[in-house]
C-alpha cells in the first residue's frame, strides 16, 4: 500500500473530528472518500497532508511512518494536496501560482515539461498564464489548485472537492482530468460531494460518517449498495 | 503657522525630508516584513536597529576612531564605511534572529495568543535597550566624522550634500535589492506565499520555520545599513536611539499599508517630508505633535495604508 492510516484519531480543540478511522490507498488506484457536509473527509485529507497534527493513530506512507513528519517535508516525500477552498495564492499571478507548486523541484527542464503537461490539462490556465490567481474565477481557481498540486510531481495526490464550483460540463471534464491524471501514473485520494461521479471512477471508495468510516468497497459495489443510493447519490 | 518660511525654504526641507525618510524606509522594512508573514508587530525592531548603531561605532573603534578624530583620507572612509555597514548587517541581523528564536518562536510553538507575543516584543525591546544603557551608563556615544557633509550641487537654495546623496542611494538601492529578492527568487516567492497563504505555503512543501527566521534576518539586515546611516547624520546615537525613530518607522509602515514593502518606502519618505514641513511650518517643538495629525488624517482617508495591505499583494 503506498498510504496506509490506522486508527488514526483528530482533535479540533476538544472537539473530536476523527474517531480511529483506518484505510488504505494502493500504488495507481484512486480511492474515493464519501460522506455528509461535517463528516470528516477535509479534515482526512488535513491529516494525511500534515496540515493538523494526529492525536491517535499512524499514518505510512511509501513504508514510512509520517504521522509526526512536517507538512512541507511530506510534500517532498510525494504528497500533494489541492486543499478544500482552492488556497490559492491570490496575489500570484497564475503561472507564480503553479511555480510554487514545484517549489521543492530544482530541476528547471523537468518543471518546464510539468508546465506544459498542465497547461495540456486545463488550456483556460494557458490563456490566463499572467492573470492574478485572487482575480480569477471560482471555478478557474479550481483548475489552477489542481493544476498547482500536480507541479510536485506528486506520487499521491490528495484531491478535496476539486468539481466543487463547477459548470456541469466541467465536472465531467475534471473528471476525466483525474482519470487521466492517474491514467499517467499518479495515486489518486479523492473527496467528493459528487458521489455519483466519484464512484463511477474510483477504483475503490469509504464512505465516511462523523468521523468514522461506515463502509468501503470497489465503486462499483457502493454505487449499488442501496444505502449508499439513498444517502449519497439522492433521487435522480 | 509660518507659510512664508515653508514655501521659502522648500528646496531644503524637501532634501533633508528625503534622507531623514530614506532612513525611517530602510527602518520600516522589519515592521513590514514581520507583520506580512506573522501579523505581528516586532517592537524589538528598534533594538535591532539600536545594535547596529552601535556595532559600526565599535568596529570605527578598533581604527582609533572616535568623535574628535579627523576626517581620513577618502579611500580609507571608502573601507571603513564598508566595514560600518558589514558590522552592522551581521550584529542586527544576528539580533534579529536572536529575537525570533528566544522571545517569538517558543511561543509559536505553544500557540500563545497575539497579547503574549506583544509582551514578549516589549519585554525584548527593553531587555536590550536597557542593556546597552546599564553598559553605556546612559551616555551618548559621538560618531567619527567619517563623511564631513559638502554640497555636492546647489538649487536655488538646496544644497545637496554628499552625506544626503549617500543616504538616499544607498537606501533606494538596498530596497530595491530586497523587492528583487522577494520578487523574483525562490526564496522570496516562498516568502510571499506563506504570506498570502500559510496553509497553502506548507502544501508547496515551503518550510514556514525558515521562512521566519529569513524575514527577521532581512529585517535586521535593511535596520543595520539603517543604523549606519543614522549615526553619520545624526553624529551621535544613544541606549534609546532606537525608540522614537522606531516609532516613526512602524508609523511609516502603517501609513504605506503595513505588510507592504513599496508602502514602507513610500510611508518612510513621506514622513520624513511631513516632519521637515510640519517643523518649518509650525516650530521644531510641534514636528511630531504636527506630522502625527497629519498621519491620523491620511488613514482617516486610506484606512489600510496608502498602497494598502499584505505582503503578497503588493505586485510589480
Ligand atoms: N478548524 C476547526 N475547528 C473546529 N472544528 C472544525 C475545524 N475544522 C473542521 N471542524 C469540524 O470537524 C468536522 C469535520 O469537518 P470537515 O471539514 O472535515 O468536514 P467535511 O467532511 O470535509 O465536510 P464538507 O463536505 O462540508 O466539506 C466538522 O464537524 C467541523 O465542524
Ligand atoms: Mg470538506
Amino acid at each position: 500500500m503506498l498510504l496506509e492510516l490506522k486508527d488514526v484519531t483528530l482533535m479540533y480543540g476538544r472537539i473530536q473530528a476523527l474517531h480511529g478511522i483506518s484505510l488504505s490507498v494502493g500504488q495507481g488506484e484512486i480511492v474515493a472518500l464519501i460522506g455528509a457536509n461535517g463528516a470528516g473527509k477535509s479534515t482526512t485529507m488535513r491529516a494525511i497532508s500534515g496540515l493538523r497534527p494526529v492525536a491517535q493513530g499512524t499514518i505510512t506512507f511509501n513504508g514510512e511512518d509520517i504521522t509526526k513528519l512536517r507538512a512541507d517535508l511530506r510534500v517532498v516525500r510525494g504528497v500533494s494536496q489541492s486543499p478544500e477552498g482552492r488556497g490559492i495564492f491570490p496575489g500570484m499571478s497564475v503561472r507564480e501560482n503553479l511555480e510554487m507548486g514545484a517549489y521543492t523541484r530544482r530541476n528547471r527542464a523537468e518543471i518546464n515539461e510539468d508546465l506544459d503537461r498542465v497547461f495540456t490539462l486545463f488550456p483556460r490556465l494557458k490563456e490566463r498564464e499572467k492573470q492574478v490567481g485572487g482575480t480569477m474565477s471560482g471555478g478557474e481557481q479550481q483548475m489552477l489548485a489542481v493544476g498547482r498540486a500536480l507541479m510536485s510531481r506528486p506520487k499521491l495526490l490528495l484531491l478535496d472537492e476539486p468539481s466543487m464550483g463547477l459548470a456541469p460540463m466541467l465536472i465531467q471534464q475534471i473528471f476525466d482530468i483525474v482519470v487521466e491524471i492517474n491514467q499517467q501514473g499518479t495515486t489518486v485520494l479523492l473527496v467528493e460531494q459528487n458521489a455519483q461521479q466519484a464512484l463511477s471512477r474510483a477504483h475503490r471508495a469509504y464512505v465516511l460518517e462523523t468521523g468514522e468510516i461506515v463502509k468501503s468497497g470497489t465503486g462499483a459495489e457502493l454505487l449499488t449498495d442501496p444505502s449508499v443510493k439513498d444517502a449519497y447519490l439522492g433521487v435522480a | 503657522m509660518n507659510f512664508s518660511g515653508l514655501i521659502q525654504d522648500f528646496g531644503p526641507l524637501t532634501i533633508t525630508g528625503l534622507a531623514q525618510g530614506a532612513i525611517i524606509a530602510l527602518f520600516a522594512l522589519g515592521y513590514t516584513l514581520v507583520y506580512g508573514v506573522l501579523r505581528l508587530i516586532n517592537f524589538a525592531h528598534s533594538e535591532v536597529f539600536l545594535l547596529g548603531s552601535y556595532a559600526c561605532l565599535i568596529v570605527w573603534g578598533f581604527f582609533g576612531l572616535d568623535q574628535n578624530s579627523a576626517t581620513p583620507s577618502t579611500l580609507s572612509v571608502i573601507g571603513l564605511l564598508l566595514l560600518g555597514l558589514v558590522a552592522a548587517i551581521v550584529i542586527s541581523g544576528i539580533t534579529a534572529l536572536g529575537v525570533e528564536l528566544v522571545a517569538y518562536r517558543p511561543l509559536r510553538k505553544r500557540n500563545a495568543p497575539p497579547l503574549a507575543f506583544l509582551i514578549t516584543a516589549i519585554g525584548a525591546s527593553l531587555f536590550i535597550s536597557e542593556t546597552v544603557g546599564v553598559m553605556t551608563q546612559r551616555n551618548i556615544k559621538g560618531v567619527p566624522p567619517l563623511i564631513q557633509p559638502r554640497d555636492v550641487f546647489v538649487i536655488g537654495n538646496m544644497h545637496v550634500t554628499n552625506l544626503q546623496i549617500l543616504i538616499i542611494v544607498l537606501a533606494l538601492m538596498s530596497m530595491f535589492l530586497l523587492d528583487r529578492f522577494i520578487n523574483r527568487s525562490r526564496l522570496g516567492r516562498g516568502i510571499r506565499a506563506v504570506a498570502q497563504n500559510p496553509d497553502s505555503a506548507a502544501l508547496m512543501g515551503v518550510n514556514k520555520g525558515r521562512v521566519i527566521s529569513l524575514v527577521f534576518l532581512l529585517g535586521g539586515l535593511m535596520a543595520g545599513i539603517a543604523a549606519v546611516m543614522y549615526d553619520l547624520k545624526i553624529g551621535v546615537t544613544r541606549f534609546d536611539a532606537g525608540f522614537l525613530l522606531g516609532i516613526e518607522a512602524f508609523t511609516a509602515a502603517v501609513l504605506g499599508g503595513i505588510g507592504n514593502l513599496r508602502g514602507a518606502l513610500l510611508g518612510g519618505l513621506l514622513l520624513g517630508l511631513l516632519q521637515n514641513y510640519a517643523a518649518s511650518l509650525f516650530g521644531t517643538e510641534w514636528l511630531h505633535a504636527a506630522s502625527f495629525v497629519l498621519l491620523v488624517l491620511i488613514l482617516l482617508v486610506r484606512p489600510t495604508g496608502l498602497l494598502g495591505e499584505s505582503l503578497g499583494r503588493a505586485r510589480a
